[in-house]
C-alpha cells in the first residue's frame, strides 16, 4: 500500500489569505490575548516582588474555570442550552465574584503551604522554584482526583453532577451565544469580544493606578524595589507578598470567567498552556510591568493568529516563541522593560 | 589462616543456602495458600492486563476502557466464584515512552496471561516488540492506526476497525450521502488523528478545499475558524478527540459557519455535545466502526462503574471477554490462548468479532451517528456501506 498521501503537506493559508482575513484574525487574537493578559499579571506582580516564577499561577486559573463551571451547573442544572450575553449578565457576575474569591483563596493558600515557609528560612530561590512546580502539579492533580476526594465523605453521588469523571472535560451547560454588533473589515465585532477585551484593559489600568496610588501599592512597589531597606521602614513583607499573591488571583479568576464565557469547557489539565501563554505575554511586555503584562498578551494573542494564518495551526507556537526571542534580542528587558519596582507614583 | 578463610566461606554458603531456602518456603507457601479448596483445571490468581492512560491528559478514555475490564470481569467472577480473574492496571498516561518499561514489568509478571491493551496506537507501536517477543497475547479496544498490524506482530490483535477503513467510509459518506462538494479537513497532529484524517485526504482526492493541523489541549480555534470560513467549503471533518472537536464546532457555529461537521470515533462520545453545547452540536455526524451498545450495557456499567460508559468502554469489554472465553476453555499458556483468539468467532456488544492472520477485526462496519435534538443518537446510528 502507497502510504505517502500521509507525508502530504498541509496547505496553509496564503499571505493573501492573511491579508483577505485581516480584521478576524486580529480581533479573535486580541481577545485571547486579553485573557493571557489578565493571567501574565500574576505572574508579573510575583515576579516583581519575589523574583520567583509561581509556576502554580496557571492552576490558580484553573480554579477559577471550574468555580465558574460549577456555579452555572448550580444555579442552572446540567441541561445544555444556549443564551445570550445580555440575558445572562446576572449569573456571570456571580460566576465572576465565586471564580474570584476561588482563585484567590487557591493563591493565598499556595503562598502559605508552598513559599512563605521556604522564604522564612531564606531558602534559595531554586528551591522555591521546585516548590512551585510541586505545587502545580499537586493542585492539577487534586482537580483531576476530585472525584475520590469527594468520595471519602462520602458525598460522591450527592456531588455527581461537579465530580463525576474528575479527568474528563467539564463544561459549563450555558454556551453564550456571541451577537454581532458591527462590522470591522470582514468581521462582526461581538458583544464578547468587546466584553474580553475591554475587561482586561478596565482591570489592567486599575490595578495599574492601584500599585501607582495608593498605601498598599507604594508597599508593594518598595518590597520590590529593596526588600530589606522596605523592611527597615517599616513595610510589613509578608503582608505586601500576601497582598502581591491575592491580587494575582484575583485577576485571575477573572481571567477564568472572560475565559469560560468564549470557551465553555475546561479539565483539570487546562491552566497548563494557558499558563505557559501567559508566562511568555509577562517576559514579552517586560516581567515586572504591569502594562507590559497586558501589552505582551495582546502582541502573543495576535501574533499567534497571524503565525497560525500564515502557516497552519500547528506552528503558531514556533511563531509566537521566533517574535518572543527577537523581541528579547532587540530589548532584553522585553517591550516596556522596567521594573514593577520603578514604577513611579 | 587457610581453615579460618575455609570456614568463613563455608560459612558464607550456608547462609546463602538459608536465605535461598527461606525464599523458596515463602512462596511455596503463598502459592499454597492460595491454591487451597480449587477444582482442577483451574490455575489460581490469573491475570488480566490492561496498558493504557488512567491519569494524565488522556486518563478519562483510559479509565472507560477500565470500566469495561471490570463490568467484564465482574459478570465472570460472579459465574465462577471459585476460580476468579484478576486485573493489574498499568498507567502509561498514553505516552509511548512510559509505555515501554510498563510492558518489560507486564510480560515479566507470570500471574498475567493476557493484556487488554494497549489504548493508543502510539504505545501500541513502542511496546508491540515486548509483548511479540515474549508471546503475551494482546487486544487492543482502541488502537486504530494502520500501521500497527503491519509490524508482523503474531500476538497483537484489534477489536476495533482500522483507521483505513473508517477514513474511506467517511469519504464516502462526504462524497454520497451528504452531497459535499469542497471539504476543510483539520486534524490534531496525533497518530490516531492524522492516520485517519490522512485516509480522508486520500478517499476524497480533489474534494479537498483546505487543511489544518492543530493541537491537542488547544481551546481557541479562531484562526482555523477563519480559515474555513474563508475557503468556502462545505463541509468539515476533524481527525481527533472530542475535546477538541466539541469546541471547534462550537466556535465554527458561533462564527456563523452552516456546513455540515463531521469526526470519527475519537469524537463519537456524549461529551462531544457537553463540549460543544447543545445546539452548536446539533447535526453534526460522528463515524465509528462500532454498532450501538445494548441499552442493557449502558445500565448495567452505570451501575457497577458509576460513572455512565464512554468511548472505547464496549470495545474493552467485549475484548475481555474473548480473554475470559480463553479462560474457561481451559486455554492457559500463551501460546494456547493466542491461538483460541485467533480462531475466535463470536458476537460482542460493539458487533461481530473474528481476527484475520495480521489481528485486524475481519468485519467492521462503520456507523454514521446523528447528533439530533441536542443528544448523540447513539443508539440507532447509520451503516455506511
Amino acid at each position: 500500500m502507497d502510504f505517502s498521501f500521509l507525508f502530504q503537506s498541509i496547505s496553509p493559508l496564503t499571505i493573501s489569505d492573511l491579508f483577505h482575513q485581516f480584521a478576524p484574525l486580529t480581533i479573535t487574537g486580541l481577545a485571547l490575548g486579553a485573557i493571557y493578559g489578565l493571567i501574565a499579571l500574576g505572574y508579573t506582580m510575583v515576579y516583581g516582588v519575589l523574583q520567583l516564577i509561581n509556576f502554580a499561577h496557571s492552576e490558580v486559573f484553573m480554579f477559577g474555570t471550574f468555580a465558574v463551571a460549577w456555579v452555572v451547573v448550580f444555579f442552572h442544572g446540567t441541561s445544555s442550552t444556549s443564551q445570550g450575553l445580555f440575558s445572562t449578565l446576572g449569573l456571570l457576575a456571580i460566576c465572576l465574584v465565586a471564580a474570584m474569591l476561588t482563585s484567590a483563596a487557591i493563591a493565598l493558600l499556595v503562598e502559605r503551604v508552598a513559599y512563605r515557609p521556604l522564604i522564612r528560612k531564606g531558602a534559595p530561590k531554586l528551591i522555591i522554584l521546585i516548590a512551585a512546580i510541586g505545587a502545580s502539579f499537586s493542585l492539577s492533580e487534586i482537580m483531576g482526583l476530585r472525584d475520590q476526594i469527594v468520595g471519602w465523605f462520602g458525598l460522591k453521588d450527592n456531588l455527581s453532577n461537579y465530580v463525576s469523571q474528575a479527568r474528563n472535560v467539564y463544561s459549563s451547560p450555558i454556551t453564550i451565544d456571541p451577537h454581532g454588533l458591527f462590522s470591522i473589515g470582514n468581521y462582526r465585532v461581538t458583544d464578547v469580544d468587546l466584553l474580553t477585551i475591554g475587561a482586561a484593559i478596565v482591570m489592567m489600568a486599575f490595578l495599574d493606578q492601584f500599585v501607582r496610588r495608593t498605601r498598599l501599592g507604594r508597599g508593594i512597589r518598595s518590597v520590590a524595589q529593596d526588600p530589606e531597606s522596605a523592611a527597615l521602614m517599616g513595610v510589613n513583607a509578608t503582608r505586601v507578598v500576601q497582598v502581591t499573591f491575592l491580587i494575582g488571583g484575583l485577576m485571575a479568576g477573572a481571567a477564568a470567567t472572560l475565559y469560560m464565557i468564549r470557551i465553555g469547557t475546561t479539565r483539570q489539565n487546562a491552566g497548563f498552556i494557558f499558563g505557559v501563554k501567559a508566562f511568555t505575554a509577562a517576559v514579552m511586555g517586560g516581567i515586572g510591568n504591569l502594562r507590559g503584562a497586558l501589552l505582551g498578551g495582546l502582541v502573543l494573542g495576535v501574533a499567534e493568529n497571524w503565525g497560525a494564518a500564515l502557516f497552519g495551526t500547528n506552528w503558531k507556537d514556533v511563531v509566537a516563541f521566533v517574535l518572543l526571542v527577537l523581541i528579547l534580542l532587540v530589548r532584553p528587558t522585553g517591550i516596556l522593560g522596567e521594573s514593577l519596582g520603578k514604577a513611579r507614583a | 589462616m587457610g581453615t579460618k578463610q575455609t570456614i568463613r566461606s563455608l560459612a558464607a554458603i550456608a547462609a546463602a543456602g538459608l536465605a535461598l531456602t527461606a525464599c523458596g518456603t515463602t512462596s511455596n507457601s503463598e502459592a499454597k495458600a492460595t491454591d487451597t479448596g480449587t477444582a482442577a483445571a483451574c490455575v489460581q490468581g490469573q491475570k488480566l492486563a490492561f496498558l493504557g492512560a488512567t491519569t494524565g491528559d488522556a486518563g478519562a478514555l483510559g479509565l472507560n476502557m477500565v470500566g469495561g475490564i471490570k463490568l467484564a470481569l465482574d459478570e465472570y467472577n460472579k459465574k465462577n466464584a471459585d476460580c476468579q480473574v484478576g486485573l493489574k492496571v498499568f498507567d502509561s498516561q498514553g505516552d509511548p515512552d512510559k509505555a515501554v518499561p510498563l510492558a518489560t514489568q507486564i510480560v515479566g509478571d507470570d500471574s498475567i496471561i493476557g493484556l487488554v491493551g494497549p489504548g493508543f496506537s502510539g504505545e501500541s507501536l513502542s511496546t508491540g516488540k515486548t509483548f511479540s517477543a515474549a508471546g503475551l497475547p494482546s487486544i487492543s479496544p482502541s488502537a486504530t492506526n494502520v500501521t500497527i498490524t503491519q509490524q508482523g506482530w503474531p500476538t497483537w490483535h484489534r477489536v476495533i476497525g482500522n483507521d483505513s477503513a473508517q477514513g474511506a467510509a467517511v469519504a464516502k459518506y462526504l462524497k454520497t450521502t451528504a452531497n459535499a462538494k469542497k471539504v476543510f479537513v483539520v486534524d490534531d497532529g496525533s497518530d490516531y488523528g492524522k492516520g485517519l484524517a490522512g485516509f480522508v485526504r486520500k478517499g476524497l482526492g480533489s474534494m479537498v478545499g483546505g487543511n489544518d493541523t492543530v493541537q491537542t489541549g488547544q481551546t481557541d480555534f479562531s484562526a482555523t475558524v477563519t480559515a474555513i470560513k474563508g475557503s468556502g467549503a462545505d463541509a468539515v471533518f476533524y481527525g481527533g478527540y472530542y475535546p477538541e472537536a466539541g469546541l471547534l464546532v462550537k466556535q465554527l457555529r458561533q462564527a456563523g459557519y452552516t456546513g455540515l461537521f463531521m469526526s470519527g470515533d475519537g469524537s463519537e462520545d456524549p461529551a462531544f455535545v457537553e463540549t460543544a453545547g447543545a445546539q452548536a452540536a446539533n447535526g453534526a455526524v460522528l463515524t465509528a466502526p462500532a454498532g450501538p451498545a445494548p441499552a442493557n450495557f449502558n445500565t448495567k456499567y452505570k451501575a457497577l462503574i458509576g460513572n455512565p460508559a464512554g468511548l472505547y468502554s464496549t470495545q474493552a469489554y467485549d475484548a475481555t471477554n474473548i480473554f475470559l472465553a480463553g479462560i474457561q476453555a481451559g486455554k492457559t499458556s500463551h501460546a494456547d490462548l493466542n491461538s483460541f483468539i485467533g480462531s475466535y468467532n463470536g458476537t460482542g456488544v460493539s458487533g461481530p468479532i473474528s481476527f484475520d492472520a495480521k489481528g485486524d477485526i475481519k468485519q467492521s462496519t462503520i456507523y454514521a451517528y446523528k447528533v439530533s435534538n441536542g443528544k448523540l443518537d447513539t443508539a440507532n446510528p447509520t451503516p455506511i456501506r
